[in-house]
């Protein structure tokens, strides 16, 4: 009795069709999943397989060779520099086009085109603008900066308009009133409401541009990719795991930095 | 005595779906003098702060719409702001609801704020303020009894400490006209009369014209010589705020609104929205 005064009392909006329809999308789910099964030819019984080559092969890696260890160091540092100014580079211009792609302060025909523009950047790899910069500005760390430059503004000016669009309006329409210009709107009413947000997606993107440019001397781009690459290309597996290890400390390292800077803003 | 505020056959309409629209202002004409204070009362809805807005120039009207003209100057005509509309909103100083301060910003921040539609704009930007400008703002900050505050974040204090920081930053501003739109409506009857005191006492020092919507009729018996009444867009009622008795207020609104404000009670003259603040 009491059961049946429950499901009275609830709404009786599982209809059939809404039933079929779940069911349906369940299936779609499915079927896309083991559609990409096919496409990506996933063999996890190779795992299982060739463990004892896989054994052999980490072996290779240990004990870790660190002699040229202030070479590593070196370009570890420098990768550290590349993405200090790739991400630098990305803020400052992130913040204007960030502003220009937000739909409450511009009209659709600004940030209609300016966010294609930063879709086009942002759907790039880092590492193909890297390959193409190595082209355009020779090898070396700048390519690497420039890599991530255009890459990191691409992702910045859509997090940073974002940020822009959930703003409360009321502020704005404050600083509007006493006369202000259209910059001194967005200076006092739009950058207060936003530096927090603003601050924590930069600090993130930091980190990931560490992460990146650890990889973009591949390419010819500067920083511990490039010995990275010669080391595994050369079947040199101990330097390769050192060099590894000190790409890992780094990352965390910058990890913890960021999080301590993160805290004194917000 | 010079005019203030004169608005011509102001219409405003908003459309809420296709082909439909509600029309919030119906050809209103209305002339307000220098040195007055002027309630604006009605429901919510009358269309009372929407008319509030666009004198201060920061909606536009219907292009059918007449001028409206604060101090001589047109803010805006057919719909149209005029092209000097900035430094006309100098000139106008806006209290709103919700205070809109910048709440990471320092009160004195704030305060500054009101000097920047009068600076030169690179030095605005930048945030340079003279020391004449800072004295400028202590000043207004101690006028409305909050200088110890000053370097405090604006989003640390109460509502109607928030209030009176932004009639410290319309002080500054050394608007001529002061608007404020439900400037009490979120606050306590304390701060609220705290609030009224202030504009009362920039009305009557200054001699500033302060226009003030409200809703609740007793405040605007108290603080106000003129009342102006609004009903679905257009004036239903203007004279000297004395008059505004429940008897006239019953025939403006209608019976069953008078019904809400008995409920209401405890022996108000009447609020028009006993439901709201």
């Amino acid at each position: 009795m009491a059961e049946n005064a429950l499901s009275a009392a609830l709404p009786q909006d599982q209809s059939a069709l809404k039933k079929t329809m779940n069911l349906f999308l369940w299936g779609l789910i499915l079927a896309v999943l083991a559609w990409s099964w096919e496409g990506a030819e996933m063999r996890p019984m190779a795992l299982w397989a060739d463990s004892s080559n896989m054994g052999i092969f980490a072996a290779d890696f240990f004990p870790p060779n660190f002699r040229d260890w202030r070479l590593y160091l070196e370009e570890t540092i420098v990768t550290f520099q590349i993405a200090i100014w790739g991400t630098l580079l990305a803020i400052v211009f992130a913040i204007p086009l960030g502003i220009l792609s937000s739909e409450n302060v511009v009209p659709w025909w600004i940030y209609q085109p300016v966010r294609r523009l930063m879709d086009a950047a942002r759907a790039i790899n880092e590492m193909v603008f890297a390959m193409l910069f190595v082209v355009a500005v020779g090898l070396g760390p700048f390519a690497g900066v420039l890599a991530l430059f255009v890459h990191t503004t691409g992702v910045l000016a859509k997090l940073f308009s974002e940020a822009v669009e959930a703003i409360e309006p009321g502020p704005v329409e404050g600083v509007r009133a006493t006369g202000a210009s259209a910059l001194q709107e967005v200076i006092y009413g739009i950058i207060p409401q936003v530096l927090p947000l603003w601050i924590s997606y930069s600090l993130y993107r930091f980190e990931s541009n560490v992460r990146s440019a650890s990889v973009v001397g591949m390419v010819g781009a500067g920083g511990i990719g490039v010995i990275l690459w010669e080391s595994i290309r050369g079947f040199m597996f101990p330097e390769t795991c050192a060099v590894m290890i000190i790409i890992i400390a780094t990352v965390t390292c910058t990890d913890i930095l960021s999080q301590r800077i993160r805290k004194k803003f917000i | 005595m010079s005019v203030a505020v004169e608005i011509e056959k102001l219409t405003k309409s908003f459309h809420v779906r296709a082909k439909h629209k509600t029309v919030a202002l119906n050809e209103v004409d209305l002339k307000i003098q220098q040195g007055e204070m002027v309630a604006l009362i009605g429901p919510s809805g009358s269309g009372k702060s929407t008319l509030l807005r666009h004198v201060g120039g920061l909606v536009q009207a219907d292009k059918t719409s007449g001028p409206i003209q604060v101090l001589g100057e047109t803010v805006q005509c057919r719909g149209k702001l005029n092209s000097n509309i900035r430094r006309q909103r100098a000139q106008i100083g806006f209290i709103f609801q919700q205070f809109n301060l910048i709440g990471r910003l320092t009160v004195l921040r704030n305060v500054l704020l009101g000097r920047l539609g009068r600076t030169p704009r690179w030095r605005g930007s930048l945030g340079l303020f003279t020391h004449q400008e800072r004295a400028m703002a202590v000043t207004a900050l101690q006028r409305v009894g909050l200088a110890e505050l000053a370097l405090q974040r604006a989003s640390t204090l109460s509502g109607g400490q928030q209030q009176r920081v932004a009639i410290a930053r319309a002080l500054t501003q050394q608007a001529r006209l002061l608007l404020a739109d439900e400037p009490i409506a979120s606050l306590d009857p304390e701060a609220a009369r705290r609030v009224m005191e202030t504009l009362k006492d920039i009305h009557e020092r200054d001699k500033r014209t302060v226009i003030v919507t409200l809703h609740q009729v007793e405040y605007a018996l108290k603080y106000c010589q003129r009342a102006i009444a609004l009903n679905n867009g257009r004036i239903v009622f203007d004279g000297p705020a004395s008059e505004l008795t429940p008897a006239t207020l019953n025939n403006l609104y209608g019976v069953s609104h008078l019904e809400r404000v008995e409920e209401a009670g405890s022996g108000k003259i009447g609020s028009l929205q006993p439901s709201a603040a």
